[in-house]
């Protein structure tokens, strides 16, 4: 036992030096996606201390449970998720693994976006040979202001739930957010006016909500089922299929190849528009007002 | 008086309700019935009303598909979203149901040599056996795990393996804390001991199709503990993770003893973190102590008559373990890459029994083994994968108190011959969604103590409902 037993208990103790966390203020915040962390940062200001588990690069539905992201789930106040199932493969081993209550789901400190909003495209049966769909509806709300607003509203009450001390500040950020974000949906509104009934290629159903905000029409998908890489043959059927209906563009996330869309748009003669989809996603998408800022120039600088 | 209380008041309630009762009777009575007569009849009514609709219903669709005899509606350019269901609102039996979810394998295995002979030189072998069970086709195990939310206070999951041989063996079989704080969990019952990094992956979510050398040989496969464990994450910006477990030692290294003491004790440390947003890392290591009772090997004798031999003592077991993942900005849909390695150092000591059945001699018996893999798997396209592994052993030469006595010759114990086993496997899988992997998987393999065995295995994984998230 002897000496194996020593040099753990000296891990141990050095584990413990190495861990203890300077005792924070700041309320610590876990969020899954850059979107949810740039929302947190509106509402929570400098009494926040955000930690992003994604970035505008990554496919959220292909995310290991890595370690610096228990070691984050263990330190968090809050985390904010998008929840309808999105993080499924891998946020249940974060909440198990971390240690932590305050943040398992019916918790205070766990916060879900989903849920709040009217999910669209909701099936009535799955299954898994229609790929990877969501059961309870498509989960990438984010791309409709609308939705933020909501959600918005949500956190900013969540926050006041869980540090009360800040209260006031947290109402006041949430009352000003709500009021700028407001004014420039109005905007975004007007300026996308244009876009109205335009025929779009889409690669994963990850625009859902931009184009039923926006009033564009998803002609089709390079995904022949979500999740599914298209095969050549699918692509050449696509091909054939849009010659009757021929979309105006291709939407195409930061984080999808760009192979299919590239090679799709040269047949059918449609611009690929590379979309920010998430903050940080283009170097314009700053924050959340810059995301749907330079979403809608991208897509009028395309129609032009 | 005190007993006929209860009575006394229960005459005077009666008392009480029984005129009204007997008022009510003669003309609310009637008033009720002619009301329920009223609704009987409107009810069915109504019910033959919607059932007329409803056959008219069913006829127009009839008609409807008549009418276009062959002529399937084009299927849109765009797979359209069945419509949206309204949301269940009646009670029901079968909302908390678990999750359930099932994992069918099997294999074609081409081997050059005879599988049931299989045997990594120079170690005492574990009860389960090494190797690749048998030739040409084969149904591996098909894993069934039910999980769910005990309370608020409880997870509990159950994973049972039923064997192509149709037995039916309980991987694990745990409950896990949800409501300790402070970064500590609990796990009791059956699980897969924390020690190192593979011990815990269900076969499944393997790289290769089978397990390293040093794990078939000084873990039996996998080590599962029945017993309990505590684990401890820091509270840290780096993953820093403490862990301590007790069990019966029922799985090999240690033997199922007649004895309240703990058999199995062991401790292990996790440190982990991320290096830029493309690569994550953990390294670990881990301390297993385990006790044995006539734990019984076969073996030949030196001259080729069947033995049955037993060591019992303590084999303490030491694990580095080390996990590197990159994929260009964590999102491995299109390339990732994966390096792992762990290096395993047992010593083993106490008593080894010669011919158990027969000549019955014991002496003491001593060893100093050790052994490592290393492994590399390449996404190098959506859906493909390639990984190589190598695999060494060290067996040393054991002091075996018989042959150092001079009672036996050390050719009486062919199994525990000084050997460095090794092997090399290239393997390549195919997965079409999260839920189908095909596998091909090519080793070289010295592990036995002169002939070459080639092995080729062709694998096949299908995950079926629900499936859990996996750990790093």
């Amino acid at each position: 036992m002897d000496k194996h037993i020593r040099t753990l208990l000296a891990l141990a103790t050095l584990a413990l030096c190495a861990g203890a966390l300077p005792a924070q203020a700041a309320l610590r915040v876990l969020a899954t996606t850059p979107d949810w962390a740039a929302l947190v940062t509106e509402l929570g200001g400098d009494k926040v201390n955000v930690y992003t588990a994604t970035s505008a690069f990554q496919d959220v539905h292909r995310v290991d449970a890595k370690p610096s992201l228990v070691a984050r789930a263990r330190t968090a106040d809050l985390v904010v998720a998008t929840g309808a199932d999105l993080e499924i493969g891998w946020m249940p081993v974060l909440l198990q693994d971390s240690g932590n209550t305050k943040i398992q789901p019916g918790s205070p400190g766990y916060f879900e976006a989903a849920p709040l909003v009217h999910l669209l495209e909701v099936p009535s049966a799955v299954d898994r040979s229609m790929g990877d769909i969501h059961p309870l509806g498509n989960p990438h709300v984010t791309l409709d202001p609308h939705n933020i607003a909501i959600i918005a509203k949500a956190l900013a009450a969540r926050l006041v739930l869980i540090d009360s001390a800040n209260a006031a500040y947290y109402a006041a950020r949430g009352e000003d957010f709500d009021k700028r974000w407001q004014q420039a949906t109005v905007g975004w509104e007007a300026r996308a006016a244009p876009l109205k009934g335009v025929g779009v290629v889409v690669i994963h159903r990850d625009q859902a909500y931009l184009c039923n905000w926006l009033g564009m029409k998803e002609l089709a998908s390079i995904e022949p089922k979500p999740g599914v890489p298209p095969s050549a043959g699918y692509l050449v059927e696509l091909v054939t299929k849009l010659a009757a209906t021929p979309p105006k563009m291709i939407l195409r996330n930061a984080y999808n190849d760009p192979r299919a869309a590239e090679w799709l748009s040269e047949r059918i003669h449609a611009p690929v528009v590379l979309l920010p989809y998430s903050v940080g996603g283009t170097p314009e998408a700053k924050d959340l007002f810059g995301l749907f800022d330079d979403t809608i120039n991208r897509l009028r600088a395309t129609l032009k | 008086m005190a007993k006929l209380a209860p009575i006394t008041g229960a005459i005077v309630v009666g008392l009480v309700l029984l005129p009204n009762a007997g008022k009510a009777a003669p003309d609310d009575v009637a008033a009720l019935r002619a009301e329920l007569e009223a609704l009987k009849t409107d009810y069915t009514s109504r019910v033959q009303a919607l059932e007329t609709r409803i056959k008219q219903l069913e006829s127009a669709v009839a008609t409807a598909q008549l009418a276009q005899p062959g002529a399937a509606p084009a299927p849109p350019a765009f797979p359209q979203p069945p419509p949206v269901a309204p949301p269940g609102k009646s009670s029901n039996a079968t909302a908390f149901n678990p999750a359930i979810s099932m994992i069918l394998t099997g294999n074609y295995a081409s081997l050059s040599q005879d599988p049931a002979t299989y045997r990594v030189a120079g170690f005492i072998p574990p009860p389960s056996g090494e190797g690749l069970g048998r030739r040409s086709f084969n149904l591996d195990e098909s894993e069934l795990t039910v999980a769910s939310n005990v309370d608020p206070y409880f997870f509990g999951n159950v994973t049972a393996a039923i064997q192509g041989g149709n037995s039916i063996d309980i991987e694990e079989a745990y409950f896990k804390t949800l409501a300790l704080n402070n970064g500590f969990t609990i796990k009791g019952g059956r699980f897969f001991s924390g020690t190192g990094y593979l011990n815990e992956i269900h076969s499944h979510n393997w790289d290769f199709a089978d397990q390293p050398l040093v794990y078939q040989v000084f873990l039996g496969g996998q080590l599962a503990q029945d017993g309990a464990q505590i684990r401890w994450v820091a509270p840290a910006d780096y993953f820093i993770e403490l862990g301590a477990e007790a069990g019966s030692g029922r799985s090999f290294p240690g033997t199922q003893r007649n004895s309240s003491s703990l058999a199995s004790d062991a401790l292990f440390a996790h440190l982990g973190g991320d290096a830029g947003d493309s690569t994550s890392w953990r390294l670990g290591v881990s301390w297993l102590d385990a006790r044995s009772t006539d734990r019984a090997y076969d073996d030949v004798d030196q001259l080729g008559a069947p033995v049955t031999n037993a060591f019992t003592g303590t084999s303490r077991t030491w694990i580095a373990d080390g996990t590197l993942k990159w994929a260009p900005h964590g999102d491995p849909t299109y390339h990732q890459f994966k390096l792992q390695g762990e290096y395993l150092h047992r010593t083993e000591s106490g008593r080894l029994a010669f011919d158990l059945t027969g000549r019955n001699l014991a002496g003491d018996y001593n060893s100093s083994q050790s052994g490592w893999y290393l492994q590399a798997v390449y996404g190098f396209m959506q859906r493909w994968r390639a990984g190589l592994r190598y695999d060494s052993m060290q067996s040393g030469t054991p002091s075996i108190g018989l042959v150092q006595l001079g009672l036996l010759p050390s050719a009486a114990f062919p199994s525990l011959a000084s050997a460095s086993p090794e092997r090399t496997t290239i393997m390549v899988d195919w997965s079409l969604s999260e839920f189908s992997r095909l596998r091909a998987q090519y080793a070289w393999d010295e592990a036995r103590a002169t002939e070459r065995d080639r092995q080729l295995l062709l694998q096949y994984i299908f995950a079926m409902g629900a499936h859990g998230a996996h750990k790093f």
